[in-house]
């Protein structure tokens, strides 16, 4: 599988096939999770209306863990195989994953609100994610940090090797010192916690948002190969006026300036 | 080993003769822990209560400070190729800036530490697990530090860069740092959080050099 998508030729009418089929059905996932939590799923015992920030905001959780573990593991294939595509899978892939944790820091902040009585807290779970935010920037920043592409990609790819080192210890040191978060309620030993009038619709969600990423990903990563294959053949166009017939303006002006 | 010496000396007599990096860093440090009282206001009983977390905040602060320094230098002059293509391994040459980096950096933090804890009005009985925290914290900065330093090389804004890629890897010894100091005041004791801070050190000993030496490979080609 590696190996044959390994041709971005391939990639490209592959992904272009399946481009509007994944946009549909996360389009479709999504507006049926949304309907479904939003306005026909039950209101909690305990927290009420409140709870239906949790459809938005437990998915985005997900997402926000996945995908860092998908742009380390794209890191590692890059680095070990010199995989073409793996590099730019996960530059594609931070900052939907970085949108993904601050959508989750946002509507988290908007639960604490009513729940907590207060937007933020020093609490382990929130921290660690916050932590994970920092991570995604400094992962772009560096990406975008060198004026040779190739540089920032293998800067980025072994910084994620890090960063997947390091997110297990911060996350522990973190729960040793502080924690009001609720722990885990959904995968867990002896069953979900919550009941399954609310577990359907956020299940829902959490496909639709994962699709979400799936077609996110695809189109961002095909932007990325056109914008390559365009300035490939910008850098092409000029080296052939430069050394063709000299009429073209641009030409001239290039060679005068090399002599 | 010769060549793991030598550097480190050379790096040591680098810092001797120029003396700036130390001043920078040990000033820097100082500053920022006596405009705390002038900041939150001179309460014995408030900056009692923070010192601890405002001494290890400013170790880390400074300790980042110096880090732009630690490969620039040797990187624009061309010594990093010669250190590079000698027969020492680069991950141990990693390891030689990185402990030079720390006797002139990290050491004169740690001994400095317990004057400003003076200042704060820090219970002297948590004075040990603090200057034991920063001693056995700073080396796991200066080797977690070499990583950040190692992939900034050549980016067109190293500082901001720097600052932003090494503080998440921070706060872990940040967090079992200050845990000590409270630790220590309680009943608990802070030998649970010493140890755990001495398990991460030990830890960024062998891989810390790894991820720097693998960054300083593809900045070098």
């Amino acid at each position: 599988m590696l190996n044959y998508l390994a041709n971005p030729a391939r990639f490209m009418r592959i992904s272009g096939a399946a481009l509007p089929w994944l946009g549909g059905a996360s389009l479709f996932v999504l507006a049926l999770g949304l309907v479904w939590s939003l306005l026909l799923a039950p209101p909690d015992y305990q927290q009420g209306e409140s709870v239906r920030i949790m459809f938005i905001h437990v998915p985005a959780a997900w997402m926000a863990l996945s995908v860092y573990l998908f742009v380390a593991l794209a890191s590692a294939v890059a680095l070990v195989w010199r995989h073409p595509l793996a590099e730019i899978a996960a530059q594609a892939a931070a900052p939907i994953g970085a949108a993904f944790t601050l959508i989750c820091l946002a509507t988290g902040s908007l639960w604490g609100r009513p729940m907590w009585g207060t937007w933020w807290v020093w609490d382990a779970r929130l921290t660690s994610v916050l932590v994970l935010f920092f991570l995604y920037l400094g992962y772009i920043a560096l990406v975008n940090a060198f004026d040779d592409a190739s540089r920032g990609a293998r800067a980025g790819s072994l910084l994620a090797l890090v960063g997947i080192v390091n997110l297990p210890i911060i996350k522990f040191s973190v729960d040793w010192w502080n924690t009001l978060h609720q722990p885990a309620s959904v995968l867990r030993l002896g069953g979900p916690a919550i009941d399954v009038s609310l577990l359907i619709p956020l299940l829902v969600m959490a496909l639709g948002f994962g699709l979400l990423f799936g077609w996110l990903l695809l189109l961002r990563m095909r932007t990325a190969l056109n914008e390559r294959k365009a300035r490939a053949l910008r850098l092409y166009g000029m080296r052939a006026a430069d050394s063709g017939d000299g009429e073209q303006p641009l030409a001239a002006g290039l060679a005068v300036r090399r002599r | 080993m010769h060549a793991f010496a030598a550097l480190i000396r050379h790096d040591l007599r680098l810092a001797a003769r120029q003396g700036g990096d130390i001043g920078l860093v040990l000033g820097f440090f100082v500053l920022a822990v006596i405009l705390f009282p002038f900041g939150i206001g001179p309460e014995p009983e408030l900056l009692r209560r923070v010192a601890a977390g405002i001494i290890w905040v400013a170790a880390l602060l400074a300790a980042v400070l110096s880090l732009d320094r630690l490969f620039a230098s040797d990187y624009g002059d061309g010594g990093l190729d010669l250190i590079a293509l000698s027969a020492m391994p680069l991950e141990l040459a990693v390891l030689a800036k990185s402990a030079a980096h720390w006797l002139t950096t990290g050491l004169p933090l740690v001994v400095v530490s317990p004057v400003l804890a003076l200042f704060l009005d820090l219970d002297p009985v948590a004075l040990p697990a603090l200057v034991l925290g920063l001693l056995i914290g700073t080396p796991a900065m200066s080797l977690i530090g070499a990583i950040a330093a190692a992939l900034s090389l050549g980016a067109r804004r190293p500082g901001v860069l720097l600052t932003l890629l090494v503080l998440p890897l921070y706060l872990p010894p940040l967090i079992f740092g200050t845990a000590a100091v409270e630790a220590s005041l309680s009943a608990e004791g802070a030998r649970a959080h010493l140890v755990l801070l001495a398990a991460l050190a030990l830890a960024a000993l062998p891989l810390a050099p790894l991820a720097a030496a693998a960054a300083l490979r593809q900045a070098l080609d």
